[in-house]
């Protein structure tokens, strides 16, 4: 059965109804608590296990010995490849005392390149 | 009439990733089709046996942004199949729950691509502002929109609990009544009618002669689904019904579609509330023990096949996809042939291509017989690129 | 001859109604227009200076020029395109009369208007790309297709008033309102065909994007293109305050500032009905086009006209 102008109510309807968009930059867009964002770490944790490097598709992880010297134990450095990442989140996942987390940052791009290699200390 | 030919891509609007379409055209009429696929090698297939199981999952979600979580299951299944590991149900349920969830999610965006295509710009804005509904869902369980990084070997990664149950099921109401208007638009608007009826014509015959897969195979009237046919799974505890069509045009392409996101609704709220109770993966070894497996996966766009060999190490020997487009292909040269020029861009959208997913083939050539290593066809490479001035022969691998 | 002879009508030609006010009236209707869109999409759609940005930016922009075709052609196509819609314009009552009022300008108008569409036809033509001349094609089909219900449809309210004059019909249907009723189908029949004309959806078939990539303007860019562009926004603007004068009796005999504000506000209101025609379809093929036109507008157009007739001989 064909109703010419079948979409015609819906249209109009949709004229008087409040955009679906957002202007993004202006207004800020929401993401859910399980997101996967920029991974950060907590090098207090951290053991030098070296799992997350291990399961990491991207290869974006490095865990070296920390400069500074610590009397008590090791600590160790977390070079981040943002280049890299694909925000799977399986280092954290693989991580056993919790050291690396996913958080809800996700606005990260930049213009220089150099920008994107983090280092965690 | 003198017959022009016209390349549609693999630069074009119509096609939103690089494939070329050869044209012979006579007037507004197409006398003559061939598809060269090939714009899209990224080699992920050796990159798999450079990776270990783990890193493989990762690295075939993103054989295709929109079934990644077809892919994944369908290569964990094989692992899992190898390694002899039994997941828990509710491990099961979570897949389907991910799986019907991004069968929701392509089909809607196929139907705004569809709608695009001929020009219908207010219903592709329309669909795909209810797709943001079924993303916040698979936002709110894997953390992600589109690479859910669900599937771990031995069962899945995230947990879903009450708050979350309810969200999704107060979104699958807001979902139902949407698409219940466009089963209505789609069936009632003159001009989709116009654009969609007796386009692209595959009859049954034709579709099982080229191996058509998924809704463009049920689209012919052919009860095919590995759903049904070959339950993987839980799919045969699960009450839902396979649509056909024997319309055998685009009209029925679209009409296959819009039925299955009903289906798939009713597929999500049933797992959402009988959800078995239990654990949700099994510790899996990283060594896979030897041996090989082939998996089949309803993916939103037909079946999808993986091949897994393993050799008792923590990296694949062989890994081998066959994705849903690549079976279809055949049919659209078929479809295209005989058809106007301003059908193009819809017939090839009603297979719903997903043109990276196909190319990883190589196309072997009859009369060479001679057979090429992996560093042969690298020198090669060096030696093709060499030409254009660009030099590879110094980047290591 | 005096100065204030050559002045005024340089006034007419570059300022108002003419190249300046058109392509400011042209750019905010093409605003409205894809507001409206936007809003009928559930979007927020652009805002107000984005039509303006837009050939600002295309100016900027490298203008690329083929190899192979008639240079010269290529660059003063889109010239010719909106020379001839400003002449169209002057013929147009924007104030209650026309600047040139003369028996037989409708046709004349008629005759301007299609100008354009065959310098579209030429620029694709001239392009000598594959799409491009696929494109042209397509213009030259269309125009056989929508220029006789959109001729046969002006007819009727001519017929009505018994005069070839714009000026004169819109007076005639300003003081009879109740011929209006029966002008209804004339009227959609002219608004549908004008939405042909402007190569906007679901008539956008000459370059409609998924198919044919730019259609006839395919090798045209930068500057070129923005020129373009302009003489469509501009072709609307005519193609409204044509309607307007002649289905919907021109200023209602509002004078001064007031009839420009009535002129205003009902090209608006023809535009935004133009633009719920673009969001409610989906493209159709040239051939349902042609069958569209022809064997459902164009029977309806000569209904009107018999219909016309028969009231012109009931009420002398």
């Amino acid at each position: 059965m064909k109703i010419p102008l079948r979409a015609l109510p819906e249209v109009i309807k949709n004229l008087f109804s409040k955009p679906a968009t957002i202007k993004y930059p202006a207004v800020k867009a929401e993401v859910f608590d399980a997101f996967r964002g920029r991974i950060v770490f907590t090098q207090s944790e951290c053991i030098g296990c070296d799992m997350c490097v291990r399961v990491c598709p991207a290869k974006a992880i490095k865990i070296i010995p920390s400069e500074q010297t610590h009397a008590e134990k090791k600590i160790f450095d977390c070079l981040m490849d943002l280049n890299h990442c694909i925000f799977c989140g399986a280092c954290a996942d693989a991580c056993p005392k919790n050291a690396l987390e996913s958080s809800q940052d996700f606005e990260l791009a930049q213009l220089d390149k150099t920008k994107l290699k983090l280092h965690y200390k | 009439m003198p017959k022009i030919t016209i390349p549609l891509g693999p630069q074009h609007p119509a096609l939103k990733e690089p494939e070329n379409f050869m044209l012979v055209l006579e007037g507004e009429r197409i006398d003559k089709a061939s598809i060269n696929l090939g714009y899209n090698h990224r080699g992920i297939e050796k990159a798999c046996e450079e990776r270990t199981y783990i890193q493989d999952i990762y690295l075939l979600e993103r054989v295709c942004g929109i079934c990644s979580h077809s892919h994944t299951s369908c290569f964990v299944g094989c692992v899992e199949e190898i390694a002899k590991v039994e997941i828990p149900e509710r491990a099961q349920a979570l897949r389907i729950l991910m799986g019907e969830l991004e069968r929701a999610h392509s089909h809607l965006l196929w139907l705004g691509v569809a709608a695009h295509e001929i020009g219908f710009d207010t219903l592709f804005m329309y669909t795909w502002r209810d797709r943001e509904h079924v993303l916040d869902c698979l936002e709110l369980i894997s953390g992600n929109r589109i690479h859910y990084a669900m599937n771990i070997i031995g069962g899945v990664r995230k947990d879903i609990n009450a708050k979350q149950k309810n969200e999704i099921l107060k979104r699958m109401d807001i979902l139902e009544e949407r698409t219940n208007y466009y089963v209505k638009l789609i069936t009632q608007e003159p001009t989709i009618l116009a654009r969609t009826q007796n386009v692209g014509l595959l009859p049954t015959q034709e579709a099982l002669k080229r191996n058509a897969v998924g809704p463009t195979l049920r689209a012919s009237n052919v009860k095919s689904d590995v759903r049904k046919d070959d339950p993987y799974l839980m799919y045969d505890k699960l009450d839902f019904k396979v649509i056909t069509a024997d319309s055998c045009d685009v009209f029925g392409r679209v009409f296959v579609r819009v039925f299955e996101l009903i289906e798939s609704y009713k597929i999500i709220r049933q797992i959402i509330n009988y959800l078995p109770t239990g654990a949700i993966a099994v510790k899996v070894p990283w060594k896979i023990p030897e041996g090989a497996a082939v998996g089949r996966y309803e993916a939103p766009r037909g079946e999808d096949i993986h091949y897994v060999k393993a050799n008792d190490s923590i990296k694949p020997e062989r890994v081998k996809v066959r994705a849903p487009t690549l079976a279809n292909f055949a049919s659209v040269r078929y479809m295209l042939e005989g058809g106007y020029l301003a059908d193009v861009p819809i017939v090839i959208a009603a297979i719903d291509p997903c043109m990276s997913c196909t190319d990883r083939s190589l196309v072997l050539d009859g009369e060479k017989t001679s057979s090429y290593s992996w560093n042969d066809l690298r020198l090669m490479g060096i030696e093709f690129y060499k030409k254009k001035g660009i030099d590879f022969s110094k980047v290591k691998i | 001859m005096t100065l204030d002879s050559v002045l005024s009508p340089l006034f007419f030609i570059l300022v108002f109604p003419g190249f300046f006010f058109l392509s400011v009236y042209g750019t905010f209707l093409e605003w409205v227009d894809r507001k409206c869109y936007a809003l009928m999409q559930n979007r927020i759609g652009p805002p107000i200076y984005q039509p303006v940005a837009d050939f600002i930016k295309l100016l900027a922009k490298e203008t690329i020029i083929p190899k192979h075709c008639d240079t010269a052609l290529f660059k003063t196509l889109p010239f010719f395109a909106m020379a001839s819609v400003i002449t169209a314009m002057l013929l147009v009552p924007v104030w209650p009369q026309a600047l040139f009022p003369f028996q037989g300008d409708l046709v004349v108008i008629i005759y301007l208007l299609t100008i354009p569409t065959m310098t579209f036809f030429l620029a694709g033509w001239s392009s000598s790309s594959p799409f491009a001349t696929i494109g042209a094609v397509r213009v030259l089909t269309q125009l056989f297709a929508y220029e006789v219900p959109l001729m046969l449809a002006l007819l009727g309210p001519a017929i009505l008033a018994g005069s070839w004059n714009i000026t004169e019909i819109s007076k005639f249907m300003f003081q009879n309102p109740l011929l209006l009723i029966v002008q209804i189908p004339g009227f959609l029949i002219a608004v549908i065909t004008l939405q042909g004309k402007l190569e906007r959806l679901p008539f956008d078939i000459p370059h409609g994007e998924t198919e044919i990539v730019g259609g006839a303007f395919t090798e045209y860019s930068g500057g070129l293109l923005a020129f373009f562009n302009l003489a469509i926004d501009m072709e609307m603007v005519v193609g409204a305050a044509l309607i307007n004068a002649v289905f919907l009796g021109g200023s209602m005999g509002a004078d001064g500032i007031l009839a420009i504000v009535v002129f205003l506000g009902k090209t608006t209101f023809i535009v935004l009905l133009l633009s719920v025609l673009k969001a409610i379809m989906a493209r159709i093929r040239i051939e349902q086009m042609i069958n569209f036109c022809w064997k459902i507008l164009a029977p309806l157009s000569l209904i009107q006209i018999a219909m016309n007739i028969a009231l012109k001989i009931r009420i002398g």
